[in-house]
């Protein structure tokens, strides 16, 4: 990737990379990861890349993987969110009161189907309209965001406290629970189908993308390239079902079930978790804010006001309302993390949340989000929580102490954004 | 005589005490380029800004084809098909020459996504009559050269059909050859019935590029001038002394 080979262009032959038009720094970071696991793999004896394993870290990323694709938005804007940690445990706070307390004393029963749906829309209303007021501090105060949300950082988790007098509210109902990961689960009919419908969407959306290129007659990846990318994807993602189908039911959990419904369990019956609902979520979540990202207006203003406020402004850009937009979708992803979060454990504590405003930080900085603004993915935030979920978890399966977990962490967020700067001045992003 | 295509009447602007704009008046008729001429501070660019909505006037008028306007904003100064290419080239660094282009008025597919594809191809088509060497067009424009970038604000300015264009020292960080192209490019948005204030510092480039010239001293107006009436130093003593030529007076 020498500069003068670089200034010949057309004359040099295309590298196999440049043909499959893929981004190398993710190429990068989904090398590492896969390093990463299947190095802690063999440490573990052959533990970490089991279908449990695998199966228990998609659920633990979940969280801060929501959030970390809002925290792209805000530090793409030049902004930053220290609040959402407190935030989540708020929103959490109002589910669980909501869900033990304020509405069976006005009549809803426990265990009626309408708590869950009333608490989550209440969660995520009380995320967006926190958020919004952050980014009214910020854009029409024009109070620095680093001051406004280190300022909620206190205050959020605060007002939880006051509102739950620091009580631990659970157990949450049933319907809610099953956002949490293991208590819901698509199994694996539906795990199948949801492969098969995905890899439809992606084929059809690879095909879409190459016939709007023809249409204006700009220059297409050879058949074959698409093909490649085209079965990639579709092995990558039957194969991710696959391995969730293969985490068997413990017999015991069977039983308790069976033994919930008043039946026996048949001999030699067997079932398997699949896809879990929090995960298919965190999907759905991912394909939304990429589509915003990339396909709309108000992604590309994001954008444009990160790389040069005064240039948004000019073109018309309401760059103070943008902020308020923003903000607000991140403090309703807050509420939907606080959701999985506190249905994964299954009751609302007042530690809910707690540092997950640096984790979601790291993982979107990890994932190639440049503090600096302007520059930022969906994907990479996510992957970006993976390496840090998957790197956590490893460490705690090898063995290592607590400390060095952290020690560890910490120094890896730092080597990744020296490697991402090293990466941007070599291709020239950088200057 | 025509209707003027802008008159900006009496207007004034002051920061905590300083007037940056001390009751100044000009205007611009269609096919016209008025250069604004002073010294760094003399008040050419806080006018201008009132113009093109950036500012907002402690008093005084704006009237566009004989009627009254209200600009608030950018927007508003967009709606009267007024355009600004700014000194600082009001470019998002991070995105490319099509998204900057579009910026602020995105051409959208019916679902109401942006058209990238459709973007691009309108983009290709701009680039091809006002820059034909321009063949950047994936990467973001921080990696164009300053004529490159140029030329992506002034293809903004003629793809959406500007009446009145606003440049600020639009070749202030070329070389010879893109300082012609612009240059150029000028003549033929004149020929096409433009409005066009040029805030320019070479003495060279206004006796070339201009029709009338406006010089600006301390936030007042020495005085307006047919450029064709007056020698490079008459104008230059309007600069330096903010004295205005005895045989135009």
């Amino acid at each position: 990737m020498s500069a003068p080979a670089e200034a010949q262009g057309g004359a040099r032959k295309k590298s196999f990379l440049d043909t499959l038009e893929i981004d190398t720094r993710m190429l990068g970071m989904v090398v590492a990861f896969i390093a990463l696991t299947i190095g802690f793999h063999f440490v573990t004896g052959g533990l970490f890349l089991t279908p449990r394993n695998i199966f228990n870290l998609t659920i633990q990323t979940v969280s801060v993987a929501i959030m970390a694709t809002g925290m792209v938005f805000v530090i793409v804007m030049r902004d930053i969110d220290l609040s959402v940690g407190s935030l989540l445990c708020l929103c959490s706070a109002v589910m669980g009161l909501l869900q033990v307390q304020l509405l069976p004393d006005i009549g809803i029963p426990l265990g009626s189907p309408l708590i869950a749906p009333i608490a989550i829309v209440a969660g995520l209303a009380t995320g967006a309209l926190i958020g919004a007021f952050n980014g009214w501090l910020v854009g029409y105060l024009t109070i620095p965001s680093f001051i406004v949300t280190l300022g909620g950082l206190l205050v959020w988790r605060n007002v939880a406290w006051y509102m739950t007098s620091g009580q631990t509210l659970g157990p949450l109902d049933d319907r809610f629970q099953l956002f949490g990961g293991i208590n819901g689960t698509l199994g694996a009919p539906l795990s199948w189908a949801f492969g098969v419908i995905a890899s439809l969407g992606s084929l059809y959306a690879l095909m879409q993308a190459r016939r709007a290129k023809i249409r204006h007659d700009f220059p297409v990846k050879p058949v074959w390239a698409e093909g490649l990318i085209a079965a990639v994807v579709v092995i990558v993602i039957m194969g991710f079902v696959w391995t969730l189908n293969s985490y068997s039911v413990p017999p015991a959990v069977l039983k308790r079930r069976f033994d919930a419904a008043g039946l026996t369990m048949p001999d030699g019956y067997t079932d398997v978790y699949g896809l879990p609902i929090s995960v298919f979520l965190l999907i759905a979540v991912a394909i939304a804010m990429t589509v915003v990202a990339n396909k709309t207006r108000f992604g590309r203003y994001i954008f444009a006001a990160g790389g040069n406020p005064d240039a948004a402004e000019l073109s018309g850009i309401n760059t103070r309302l943008m902020k308020v937009k923003v903000f607000a979708l991140m403090g309703m992803l807050a509420g939907l993390s606080a959701v999985v979060a506190s249905a994964r454990q299954t009751y609302h504590t007042n530690d809910i949340g707690t540092l997950d405003e640096l984790r979601t930080i790291a993982a979107a900085v990890i994932g190639g989000t440049a503090l600096a603004g302007g520059v930022g993915t969906i994907y990479g935030a996510i992957l970006g929580a993976l390496i840090m979920q998957a790197l956590n978890s490893g460490m705690a399966m090898v063995g290592v102490d607590s400390p060095f977990q952290n020690i560890v962490v910490g120094g890896v967020l730092v080597l990744a954004v020296f490697v991402d700067i090293v990466y941007r001045k070599r291709t020239g992003a950088l200057k | 005589m025509t209707t003027p295509l802008v008159e900006l009447r009496d207007i004034s602007i002051s920061f905590g005490g300083i007037k940056a704009v001390d009751h100044v008046s000009v205007d611009l008729y269609p096919g016209e380029v008025v250069g604004l001429l002073g010294h760094n501070g003399a008040g050419k660019s806080t006018l201008i800004k009132c113009l093109s909505g950036a500012y907002h006037a402690d008093s005084g008028e704006i009237w566009i084809n004989g009627q009254k306007a209200e600009i608030n904003n950018p927007r508003d100064a967009r709606a009267y098909n007024i355009e600004t290419i700014y000194q600082t080239l009001a470019l998002a660094d991070n995105l490319d020459a099509a998204s900057n282009l579009f910026l602020g008025r995105e051409l959208v597919t019916p679902a109401g996504f942006v058209d990238d594809a459709k973007m691009e191809a309108e983009t290709r088509k701009i680039m091809g009559r006002l820059n034909p060497n321009f063949r950047k067009f994936k990467v973001p424009v921080s990696a164009l050269s300053g004529g490159q970038r140029q030329s992506v604000a002034i293809a903004r300015a003629v793809y959406f059909n500007a009446k009145i264009l606003i440049m600020d020292e639009p070749t202030a960080a070329l070389g010879p050859h893109e300082t012609q192209m612009v240059a150029e490019l000028i003549e033929e948005l004149k020929r096409q019935g433009l409005g066009i204030f040029l805030i320019e510092h070479d003495i060279h480039n206004v006796m070339r590029l201009c029709d009338r010239a406006s010089v600006m001293k301390n936030g007042q107006l020495v005085g307006t001038v047919n450029v064709d009436e007056v020698t490079d130093d008459d104008i230059l003593g309007m600069i330096i002394m903010g004295k205005k030529p005895e045989k135009v007076a």
